[in-house]
Order: structure tokens, then C-alpha cells, then sequence
């Protein structure tokens, strides 16, 4: 047992040196832990960010002329006025994601007690700007018309809802997509390196020799485990105070001990799910392919970037497989709800096992795999 | 660098017999890698029409040397003249590739292992531009007088040492060189195999006498055959001369003796001819090492035949064999890498278990390649070996210096093994297998490529071993002088074990003048058919020179269609003989299109809600179930209180609460204009933002009704309607506009990565020489590769449509020439990123890595999968509106979506139709034709 301890010890270290010595592979570190995470976090902007607008202006009234000047950057371009006849071609070339149709008699209508109706038309495949942009674009005019009507002719609502956002009042994008993206990278980065990796030792011969040593599957395995997860986990802990919260200026509200057990526990799975692929794998190119495999819908469907509670229930099911549902659910849970682990303990068992499980299906292969 | 040459006096280092101009020559070459000097100020001629041999050990700047002299290498300092010309002048270059054939070092580099015999010399005849028949002709006349005819099927992977390193030859003859250079032809090759490719290089030279042969070798004896020698180390020449020239100035009777004599002072020193002490024998020594009937079989193919043998401690039984015939395969089962298929093998009487620690305490074990970490220093190296076999944490150090100390590795032990010369890697190997005194030592190869001073010190350390310490050895060799050394030998060939005893004894049952000679007999008896004398006979007249032309005028310098066309048929067939890769491919691109394509979904549904309704009233009941009807949300339990609220919105288990105040109905009917709260979780804001826009609508909606039913404020509201109209998918579903995103995200993806692994492997494998040294153009080679790919991504892209128009019932609205051109194109452009990234990297992880970050991050952030280009800021719509994914995004959408035709997109299809070709020609640009 002692002699297991130091072997695992001893191995992991050698890791450490041997990752030390790979100038291109702590580059690529690196780079995925500080400019990677900063490119996304600085490009993502809120939802509706210069989205492009046209308005027909049918009723060329002051009213709709306020309507019109309505629109401004950040969240709109300056509104295009076009004619009727325009809307097609420019809808279909994408160069208007929304066209405003504004009737004849509009200001009329509206001061009269009428109720005028506004065309709002949206290019559906801009999926994620089509909602939100026509929620916004109804709420403008109607501050317009609101504002127009200072006077007090039109009456009040009976009931006001004043909704308040939680944890990211102003819904700030870039919080939200830095953090995903450093999930992401934390991911590819541990799959990659353990696996990739496992499969050179393999290829180079030296897996081979510790076999023939005092050496058991477990404690090579085990050794590989703990090296990556510490250099990966120092990273993510650094580009988290320093980019994320640092040059990002992202409000951490939760635990970072807790995240930073819950980022341990997700890259024990992670680099158990490399070694397994590693195990599964025959040589590079196969291994290369099945990275992707694996890593795109996990990426894709963890949740990070459209929620995961939206999906079809076996896809949901699916994914609870995933190491990546889990650790982005409790990481948003930590970080901006600041819950603790009488909350997070869920997902935390789940990586476990699911690190647990792919590790010890991985130690069955692991002497075949080596000498194929 | 040394760079002030010009002022010293030019002496050559000469080859003397030259009488008329010299065919190489070499002035003043240096050359380092690194810190490393290989040649250091070297000059040299060679005259024509002669068998020129290099000798001396690994690492002395020989593959340096021949790689200068092919052009396979770019030059650093000095010059180099090959047939009349500058090798720094890519027009003299281009010229005489065609004139020069070069054989690298290792079994079968320039063979491509996953092709036919037949496929092989069918690529090297098309290169050179051969037509069909008189590739026919030669590839027949090449075979049949190498005996390699009948095996025109078998994969080059397949065949032994000797046979790839025979079509090696013949795929180096194919085009009738006038330089022919081989880099250690025969390491790894079985005596038998050795002396048949010798005869059959005789045979060459013979029918075609113009030819001047240059040869690298480790093999004293194989040298005795040249006509001229060259003795290097360190890269200088130690003297040159004919093999009787050498002897007669060193007075020695062998050239292994002659070359130690020719070595500097300080080097030879404390060598003397090596004695082995008998093994004393009282009858009952114990049986350390038992194989018994032990086979092994993969598949149809018997890799290891019942072999036998009991191995006494203390003694040194060698094991020879060539490549391939299944050494390596008994060693793995020796040391419990492997199971056998049947029989036992038993190290001090008990079989080798996965779980057998203390045997494993007992073994030492050095594998034929370099095992040991090459990111360690030699010091840290040896102290990982010692803890793992558990010598106590005190000792450790003492051991090490003791290792270090034993092998003379003290100088070097804080320098990693990566840059040391291979002899004392395999110092190194030894002192970590024996670092823990074990009583069995399994050594596999352990001194090829090493040379024969340091391999008779290597041996004496194995003697002291063995008969000191009582260590038992199993020892793998080609040498046949280190085979007499050993206690009894087992000469293995095809997986079966020809004979078994001393080697005296079995040099008097064959009675042969030699080990070798009886080893050589014993084949000749297992393999009948291997007697036959191989002998290239004169060629049949060939078609070319009836037309007067020489063969390899025929074809262009700068592009030929022949050699592009053959360069594409190869990778396909590579590309259709790894079927798991290629399954994997196609299944994976089905299989990612169905998670994803159903999977991503932008309808922000089945929400949960609760209330806590601090009112009870009809109306605020009334205004609950206004929220619950609706289909984005979902009512859970009511809250209790405010802790309640905060809990479970902390825990994520509420998207929204709302709060509706005290008195809200009586409020409400008294016209004082109630409050209703929604506290939104906005830990993913895109999700709050939708969750935003649901909340305006249904207050709305729920104000319309009271007004409507109970005429509660009425002339309220805003007082106008907006009609919103969702073209184009006026369900707002995400399924439409989803599939059509993620076709150009697979075939981005997917196609890249197959490709960018091509040429690295290429280069990991060394069949990258074929580029370097055959008047392949870099533009042939690298569009060659990609059009396999680009076909492939095509297969891929019909059944991604196909399945988008059938199982997603997503139909085409647009135009379908539109969408196959764009596709076309795109293949282009991601096997092309594929490619450039292989050009630029050396290894397969860096590659993997690499294309990964450079396609997944920037297709699915900032191309508009999700969010529009246009919504990007900074780097990332920089990276937007340049990457072609963002483009055929467009045209996707377009097609699919919009009912778009070629004069509505066209401008972003002339964008992808100028990318492609700029992708490929970086590919092409960052590809060198030289090695560094």
C-alpha cells in the first residue's frame, strides 16, 4: 500500500518534469488559459448587439419618426428606411435580421384610443437574436409611446411588473461565455493531454518497459491522473482570478475553494474519459477522431451555450452521462448563484461515479491495450 | 557556425584513385543539430563507377553525410557537388533527382506498410514517370530476380526485414539510378537475408556498371566487400582506403579490429579482446528461465511456433533471428506483456502474472527501442527505476552514483538522453535494468547501431553480469560475433526455433567454417526456396530508349499529371485500408448530425416557475395561472417564504419566482396599481433575456384579459399592438435553423482532421523522403493528398443533406447547384486548414491540438452558429469574417432556410471560391522540400 502511494507519487512527478520540458504543450496551455479565454470573453457581446433594422415608415408623423430614432448602438444599427417593396431582397440577402412596418395613420390612430397594429418582421434563422430582439423592439416602442405621451392622456397600467435579474442584472453576455469557454478548455485541454499523451507513451515503448517493472495499471494510471489534474487545476485557477475575474471583471459571488474542489473532481473524470478513449483507440488518427466525437456533442450539449432544460428528455438523459453537464451546472450554481455544497452535491457524486466508472473499465483494458 | 574556412588552405581530406571527375564531393561541410556538430569541416570525393563504403558506430554523422548528399536535407555551410552540380541549386536539384535513389535508414522508410509489393513499386514507377507497360516490364524483371514475385499481394508491413529492405532496393532501381545510396540497408536483417541483398546489389552493378554505389554500414564484415572504405567518427573522417589498404596499415586481420585501431588514442583505451570465462557447471544449478511449447498466434498468422527452452541460472543464452520472426513476441510473453496462445513460460519455475510483484522485483528488462524517458535527465531516470523497484529511500542516491559510476555515466548525468549518442542510451538502459540486481536480465537488442567499442564494453559488463553476479540473460542479437559469446544460442526463423545449442557445437554439426555460415545453412534448409541465387539479370530493352529521349525527360519539372494522379491513388488506398478510421469518420459524422441536430435547441421551454402569493385572491390566482397556461413554463410548488425563495433560486431549481404583494386583488380593483415582482435566475443571461421577453408578453396578455372580462382598466395598456412575423421558420423551431448550422460545422470539423494528420505521419513514419528526394513538387504531393479527403468530405456532405431533407424533414428551398458548388469549395477549404496544419507541426499530438483549437473554437463561436458575425466584437469578428465557415453558414441558411439562389449569394460564394485556393497554397508554401 505504501509502496502503491510512493509509486503514483514518483510517477506523477516524472509527469510533471516531462510536461515541463514540452515547450509547445505549455504554450498551448497557456495560450487556452489566458488569450483564449479573453478573445471569447471580450468578443461576446449581449444577444442583440448591432442587429439590423429597417422601418417603413408609412405614416411619416412625429410619432413615428420618435420610433425610428429609437434605435441606436450598442444594441441596434442606426434604422435603415426602406420602402415596402425592399423588405423581400433585403430579408433574404440577411441584411435586415428585423423590419418594422409603421402604418398610415399610426399617430392618429394611437392619440384616438384605437389600437394601431406595428408589422414586426423577423428572420427566424437568427435564432438566438430573433426572440429576444422582437421583446425588445416592442418594449422600445412602447417606452416611446409612453414617453410621447408625458401629458398623461393615455392611461396607466393597471398592475406594473418590475422583474428583477438575478445574479447578472444587466444580462451581460461575456460573464457568462468567458466562464463557459474556460469549461470548454479545461475539458479538451485534460482529454488531450491524457490521452494523447498515454497513446505516445504506447507508441514510444516506455509503457511497455513500466509494465515489465513492479508497476501496477492502477498506479500508472493513477499518477497520470493526479499530475495533469493539478497542472490543469493551478490554470484554471489562475486564468479564473486573473482573466476571468481579473481583466474580464466577471463578479464571482461563490466559494472558490468549492469550485475549485468541483474543477478537481470534473478533471478526475475528464482525464479518466482520455485514458479510457486512449485505451479504445488503435493509434493517433483513430484516437483524433474520437476526441471529436466525443468532445463536440459534449460541448455542444452541456448546457454552455443554449440550456440544456430546452432539449428533447433523451438528449437530457444522454448528457447526464456527460462530465460536462455537470460541471457546468454546479459551476454556474457556485460562481454566480453562489450556492454551496448542500446544493452542488448532486453533480459532485456524479462526476465521481462517472469518473469512477470510466477509470476502472479503463484499468481492464489497460495491459491489452498495451500489448496489441 | 564556422564561417572562416576561406582562409584556410584547401586540403581535402581526399579519397585517392581518382582518375577523372568526382561524382560527389564534398567541401568544408558543417552541419549541427542543435549544439550537436555531426559534420565538422568535412571534405570529400568519391569517383565514379565505384562501391563506396562508410563505416563506423551510430552517430558519427554518416545519415547526415548521404541525406547532404541526396538533397533530401538542407545544407548549412560548405558546399556539395553531385553529378556536376551545386546540391544548394534547386534547378540542379530538380535535375538530378531523378538520377540519384536513396535507400534512408530503417526497415522499409521509403515503403508505405499499409500497400502492396505491387503498389509500392507501381507509386515509385509512376513518380518517375513510367507508362503502364514499361512499369510492367520492370516491376516484373525487378521481382522475379529478387525472389519478391510471388508475394506482388502481400502488404509491405507484412513482409520480414530482409524482404522489405529487398523492395526497398528494387523501388530504388526502378527509375536505373546513376547514384544509388543506402543508409544501413541490412540492420535488422538475418544473415541469410544480409548476403542475398548483397549479391543481388553485385547483380546490379553488373548490368549496369555506370552506376556508383554509396553505402552506410555498422557491419565490419559486410565492409570487407567494398572496393573503398571510409571510416568516420565524430564527424571527421579517420582515414580511407581499400579494405586491404586498412588492414595492411593497421596489421589487423579483421576490419572490427582495424577500425578500433583507427580510433583516436583516448577512445580505444583499456580495450582489449574480450574473453568469456566458461559457465561452471556442477549439475544442478536451478532453472531460471522455462518456455515451454509457448505460441503464440494473431489471428491466422503464428507469430511464435511451439518454441522450448530451459535456461540455467547464470548463463547467457542469445536468441537471433531477423526481424520479425518472432523474437520479440517470445520476449513479451517471457516478461507477461502478453499471454501465449498456448504453452507455458515460467521465470523461477512460476508463470509471469499480471499481479506477480515479486518476480517483477527479480527482472530486469530492456526493451529494442530506447524506453526510458527522454524528458528526464540521466540522473532523475535512473532514481524514478530505483524507487520503483523499491530500493529504499536512503540507498537511492548511493545506487544511482554506484550505476552511474559502473556504466561511466557520471559526466553526463544531468543531461537528458535525447541528445546522447545511442551507445550510451544503451549504457543507460542497462544500468536501469540491472539498478536493482535482479537475477534475470531480458535484454532485446540491446547493442544495434551501437559501435564495436562500446559494444565489447557493453559485453564485458554482461560477462561480469552473468558470472559474478549470477544473473541469468536472455539476450537478442544480429551479430554474429557477440552469438559466440554467448552459452548456447536458439536460432529462430518464421516463429520456429531451427536449432538450440552451444555455438561450437553448432558450428560442428553443420560443419561450417563459421556460426554465421551454419546459421545461414540452417535457413537455407527451413526455407528451401531461399536458395536460389539471387541475381538481377540484364533488363529487357526498354521502351524509352526507343524513343531516343531519356524516361524523365518526358515529364514536366513543374507539374505533371501523372505524378499528381499517383500521389492521389496512394492516400486513397491508405485512406481505404484504415477502415476503422474511415468508419469512424462516416458513423461519426451520422452521429454527431442526430445528437446535435435534435439536441441544440434555441426554444427556451418547460421553464420552472413558482410563486409566492402573499395575497390569495381570485385575481392573483387568476394572474398564476396565466403564467402556468402558457407553454414556456412550468409550475412547481408553491413558496413559502423568502428563504424558501432565495434556496431554491440559489439552487437553480427555479428559473423564475414571482411575488405577488399583499392586498394585490384589493389593489388592484381600487385602481392603486399593484406591483407584481419576477426575480429571474440570470446565471446564463441568454436564457433570462428569452425568460425577459416571455414575462412583457404574458402581463400583457394577462392586462387584455382582466380588462376584457372584468372591465379593470379599461382604455389601459399601451394602446397598440405589435404583429410579429417569424419568416422563414415561422415557428420560430429550432430544428430548421439548426440542421442547416451544423452540416458546415461537420464537415469542417471532421474532413480536417483526417487530413491534417496525412503529412504528419508522413513525416513521424519517413516516407516524407519520397518528397525530398523524387521529383515530386510540393503542389503535387500536398493537392494529390487532399483530393481523397475532399471526396471524402463530399460522400460525407451528400448524407449529411440527405439526411437533413429526410430525417429532419428540413427540405432544400433554394438552389441545389448553389449548395453543391458551395460544398465543394468548403471541402476544400477545411481539408485545406486540415493540411496547412500538418504542414507547419511534427508530431500528431501537436497537430491534433492544433486543429482542434483552430476549427472547433472559432466554427462554433464566432462564425454564427449561435450569435450573428455581426454581433461579434473585437478578435472575434476579425476571426468571423474571415473564417469560410461564417460564409457557407450564409449559404446553408440560405439554401435550406430561404429559398436562395446563386444571384442572391453569390458574393459569398466567390468569397469561399477565393479562400480554398489560399488555404491550399499556404498548405503548399509552409511544406518544405528539404528537411531541416
Amino acid at each position: 500500500m505504501r509502496q502503491t502511494i510512493k509509486n503514483i507519487f514518483f510517477l506523477g512527478v516524472k509527469e510533471l518534469r516531462g510536461l515541463g520540458r514540452d515547450y509547445m504543450l505549455i504554450a498551448l496551455i497557456i495560450y487556452s488559459f489566458t488569450l483564449g479565454i479573453y478573445v471569447t470573453g471580450a468578443s461576446s457581446s449581449d444577444t442583440i448587439n448591432k442587429a439590423t433594422i429597417a422601418i417603413v415608415d408609412e405614416d411619416h408623423s412625429q410619432m413615428s419618426q420618435r420610433v425610428f430614432d429609437a434605435f441606436f448602438p450598442p444594441m441596434f444599427l442606426p434604422a435603415e428606411a426602406i420602402t415596402l417593396e425592399e423588405i423581400d431582397p433585403g430579408m433574404d440577402e440577411g441584411k435586415y435580421t428585423f423590419v418594422l412596418v409603421i402604418p398610415a395613420e399610426f399617430e392618429k390612430d394611437l392619440l384616438a384610443g384605437r389600437t394601431p397594429e406595428i408589422q414586426l418582421n423577423v428572420d427566424a434563422t437568427r435564432m438566438s437574436q430573433a426572440f429576444s430582439g422582437a421583446g425588445y423592439i416592442q418594449q422600445i416602442i412602447n417606452r416611446e409611446i409612453a414617453k410621447f405621451d408625458n401629458d398623461g392622456k393615455m392611461p396607466q397600467a393597471v398592475v406594473n411588473s418590475v422583474v428583477r435579474n438575478r445574479y447578472n442584472a444587466n444580462l451581460t453576455q461575456s460573464w457568462f461565455k468567458a466562464l463557459m469557454q474556460l469549461v470548454n478548455n479545461i475539458t479538451m485541454l485534460a482529454i488531450i493531454l491524457t490521452g494523447a499523451a498515454l497513446i505516445r507513451e504506447r507508441e514510444n515503448g516506455t509503457l511497455e518497459h513500466l509494465l515489465v517493472m513492479p508497476v501496477t495499471p492502477f498506479e500508472i494510471m493513477f499518477s497520470k491522473i493526479w499530475s495533469m489534474l493539478l497542472v490543469v487545476l493551478v490554470a484554471t485557477m489562475v486564468s479564473l482570478l486573473v482573466v476571468v475575474m481579473g481583466l474580464l471583471d466577471v463578479p464571482v459571488n461563490g466559494s472558490l475553494a468549492l469550485f475549485a474542489c468541483g474543477v478537481a473532481l470534473h478533471l478526475f473524470a475528464v482525464t479518466a474519459l482520455g485514458i479510457f478513449l486512449a485505451c479504445v483507440a488503435q493509434n493517433m488518427p483513430q484516437l483524433g477522431m474520437l476526441m471529436i466525437l466525443v468532445l463536440l456533442p459534449m460541448q455542444m450539449l452541456s448546457g454552455s451555450s443554449t440550456p440544456q432544460e430546452s432539449m428533447p428528455q433523451w438528449v437530457q438523459d444522454v448528457m447526464l452521462a456527460a462530465p460536462t453537464t455537470h460541471f457546468v451546472d454546479f459551476s454556474q450554481s457556485i460562481l454566480f448563484r453562489g450556492a454551496g455544497m448542500d446544493v452542488v452535491w448532486k453533480p459532485f457524486v456524479m462526476l465521481f461515479g462517472i469518473g469512477a466508472v470510466l477509470f476502472i473499465f479503463s484499468l481492464g483494458r489497460f495491459r491489452r491495450s498495451v500489448a496489441q | 557556425m564556422n564561417n572562416s574556412h576561406s582562409d584556410k588552405t584547401f586540403a581535402p581530406k581526399v579519397i585517392s584513385g581518382l582518375t577523372e571527375e568526382a561524382v560527389v564531393k564534398l567541401e568544408h561541410v558543417n552541419f549541427s543539430f542543435g549544439k550537436n556538430r555531426a559534420l565538422n569541416d568535412f571534405s570529400l570525393e568519391i569517383a565514379p563507377r565505384k562501391l563506396v563504403g562508410l563505416i563506423g558506430p551510430d552517430g558519427v554523422g554518416k545519415s547526415t553525410m548521404l541525406s547532404l548528399i541526396t538533397g533530401a536535407r538542407a545544407m548549412q555551410d560548405g558546399t556539395v557537388t553531385v553529378l556536376g552540380g551545386d546540391m544548394r541549386d534547386k534547378m540542379h536539384r530538380d535535375k538530378v533527382c531523378p538520377k540519384i535513389a536513396y535507400m534512408p535508414q530503417g526497415l522499409g522508410k521509403n515503403l508505405y506498410f499499409t500497400l502492396t509489393v505491387e503498389e509500392n513499386l507501381q507509386f515509385f514507377g509512376k513518380l518517375f514517370g513510367h507508362d503502364a507497360g514499361e512499369r510492367r516490364r520492370r516491376i516484373d524483371h525487378l521481382t522475379k530476380s529478387t525472389g519478391l514475385y510471388n508475394f506482388l499481394d502481400r502488404p509491405a508491413g507484412k513482409l520480414s526485414g530482409g524482404m522489405k529492405q529487398k523492395l526497398g532496393l528494387c523501388c530504388a532501381l526502378i527509375h536505373d539510378p546513376d547514384l544509388l545510396v543506402l543508409d544501413e540497408p541490412t540492420t535488422g536483417v538475418d544473415p541469410l537475408a544480409r548476403r542475398q541483398f548483397w549479391d543481388l546489389v553485385d547483380s546490379v552493378r553488373l548490368t549496369q556498371p555506370q552506376m556508383t554505389v554509396i553505402v552506410a554500414t555498422a557491419y565490419m564484415d559486410e565492409a570487407q566487400r567494398f572496393e573503398w572504405l571510409i571510416a568516420m567518427d565524430d564527424g571527421n573522417i579517420l582515414d580511407t582506403g581499400t579494405p586491404a589498404e586498412l588492414l595492411a596499415k593497421t596489421n589487423c586481420s579483421n576490419l572490427d579490429d582495424a577500425f578500433i585501431q583507427l580510433l583516436p588514442e583516448e577512445k580505444r583505451s583499456g580495450h582489449a579482446a574480450l574473453v568469456v570465462p566458461p559457465l561452471a557447471g556442477s549439475g544442478e544449478e536451478r532453472i531460471s528461465i522455462e518456455a515451454e511449447n509457448l505460441t503464440k498466434r494473431f489471428g491466422s498468422f503464428t507469430a511464435v511456433d511451439h518454441v522450448s527452452f530451459r535456461i540455467r541460472e547464470g548463463e547467457i543464452f542469445g536468441f537471433l533471428g531477423s526481424n520479425g520472426c518472432g523474437k520479440t513476441t517470445t520476449m513479451r510473453m517471457l516478461t507477461g506483456l502478453m499471454n501465449p496462445s498456448e504453452g507455458v513460460a515460467k521465470l523461477f519455475g512460476k508463470p509471469m502474472e499480471a499481479d506477480n510483484m515479486e518476480t517483477r522485483l527479480r527482472l530486469g528488462y530492456m526493451t529494442q527501442l530506447f524506453s526510458l524517458y527522454n524528458e528526464l535527465t540521466i540522473r532523475q531516470n535512473l532514481a524514478l527505476y530505483a524507487r520503483l523497484y523499491r530500493i529504499a529511500e536512503n540507498e537511492v542516491n548511493d545506487r544511482v552514483d554506484e550505476m552511474l559510476n559502473r556504466f561511466q555515466l557520471t559526466r553526463y548525468e544531468h543531461e537528458t538522453p535525447q541528445s546522447l549518442p545511442l551507445g550510451i542510451k544503451q549504457r543507460l538502459s542497462l544500468a536501469a535494468a540491472v539498478i536493482h540486481r535482479p537475477q534475470i536480465l531480458i535484454l532485446d537488442e540491446p547493442t544495434s547501431g551501437v559501435d564495436p567499442v562500446a559494444r565489447d564494453l557493453f559485453w564485458e559488463l554482461i560477462i561480469e553480469l552473468s558470472r559474478k553476479d549470477k544473473v541469468t540473460i536472455f539476450i537478442t542479437t544480429h551479430f554474429m560475433n557477440e552469438a559466440e559469446r554467448c552459452d548456447r544460442i536458439s536460432l529462430m526463423h518464421a516463429g520456429r526455433s531451427l536449432a538450440c545449442d552451444t555455438p561450437a557445437n553448432l558450428v560442428a554439426k553443420r560443419q561450417a567454417p563459421t556460426l554465421e555460415a551454419a546459421f545461414i545453412g540452417y535457413l537455407e534448409d527451413a526455407d528451401p526456396a531461399s536458395k536460389e541465387p539471387v541475381k538481377l539479370e540484364a533488363a529487357p530493352e526498354s521502351g524509352a530508349s526507343a524513343s531516343g529521349k531519356k524516361w524523365y525527360q518526358r515529364e514536366s519539372k513543374y507539374f505533371s499529371f501523372q505524378r499528381f494522379a499517383c500521389c492521389c491513388w496512394r492516400e486513397y488506398l491508405e485512406l481505404i485500408r484504415d477502415p476503422i478510421r474511415a468508419t469512424l469518420a462516416i458513423f461519426g459524422a451520422i452521429l454527431l448530425m442526430l445528437v446535435m441536430g435534435f439536441g441544440i435547441s434555441m426554444d427556451v421551454e418547460d421553464l420552472k416557475f413558482a410563486v409566492l402569493d402573499r395575497d390569495g385572491s381570485m385575481l392573483s390566482q387568476s394572474y398564476t395561472l396565466n403564467v402556468s397556461g402558457s407553454r414556456y413554463f412550468i409550475q412547481q410548488s408553491p413558496i413559502r417564504d423568502y428563504e424558501d425563495l432565495e434556496n431554491r433560486i440559489r439552487s437553480g431549481d427555479l428559473s423564475l419566482a414571482i411575488e405577488i404583494p399583499p392586498d394585490f386583488g384589493k389593489d388592484l380593483e381600487a385602481g392603486k396599481h399593484p406591483e407584481v415582482l419576477f426575480l429571474v435566475d440570470a446565471a446564463m443571461p441568454s436564457r433570462a433575456e428569452t425568460v425577459n421577453g416571455y414575462i412583457a408578453s404574458l402581463h400583457q396578455q394577462w392586462l387584455e384579459q382582466i380588462s376584457r372580462e372584468k372591465g379593470l382598466g379599461r382604455n389601459s395598456g399601451a394602446g397598440l399592438s405589435v404583429q410579429t412575423r417569424y419568416r422563414y421558420n415561422p415557428d420560430v423551431l429550432s430544428l430548421p435553423a439548426m440542421v442547416p448550422a451544423v452540416i458546415p460545422l461537420l464537415l469542417l470539423m471532421i474532413p480536417a482532421v483526417l487530413a491534417a494528420l496525412a503529412v504528419v505521419r508522413e513525416k513521424e513514419m519517413g516516407s516524407i523522403i519520397n518528397l525530398y528526394v523524387t521529383p515530386l513538387t510540393r503542389f503535387e504531393f500536398m493537392v494529390g493528398k487532399q483530393l481523397p479527403y475532399v471526396m471524402f468530405a463530399m460522400m460525407s456532405a451528400f448524407m449529411l443533406v440527405t439526411m437533413a431533407v429526410t430525417i429532419f424533414d428540413v427540405p432544400i428551398k433554394g438552389s441545389v447547384t448553389l449548395l453543391a458548388i458551395s460544398l465543394i469549395l468548403y471541402s476544400i477549404c477545411a481539408t485545406g486548414i486540415g493540411l496547412l496544419a500538418s504542414s507547419v507541426t511534427r508530431s500528431q499530438i501537436a497537430v491534433i491540438f492544433m486543429t482542434m483549437l483552430g476549427t472547433m473554437l472559432p466554427a462554433v463561436q464566432f462564425c454564427g452558429m449561435v450569435d450573428p458575425v455581426t454581433a461579434q466584437e473585437g478578435m472575434g469578428k476579425v476571426i468571423g469574417l474571415t473564417y469560410p465557415t461564417s460564409y457557407m453558414l450564409l449559404i446553408s441558411r440560405g439554401v435550406f432556410n430561404k429559398a436562395l439562389g446563386i444571384g442572391d449569394l453569390y458574393l459569398e460564394l466567390l468569397i469561399l471560391a477565393i479562400t480554398a485556393p489560399i488555404v491550399v497554397g499556404c498548405g503548399v508554401m509552409f511544406l518544405k522540400k528539404q528537411e531541416k
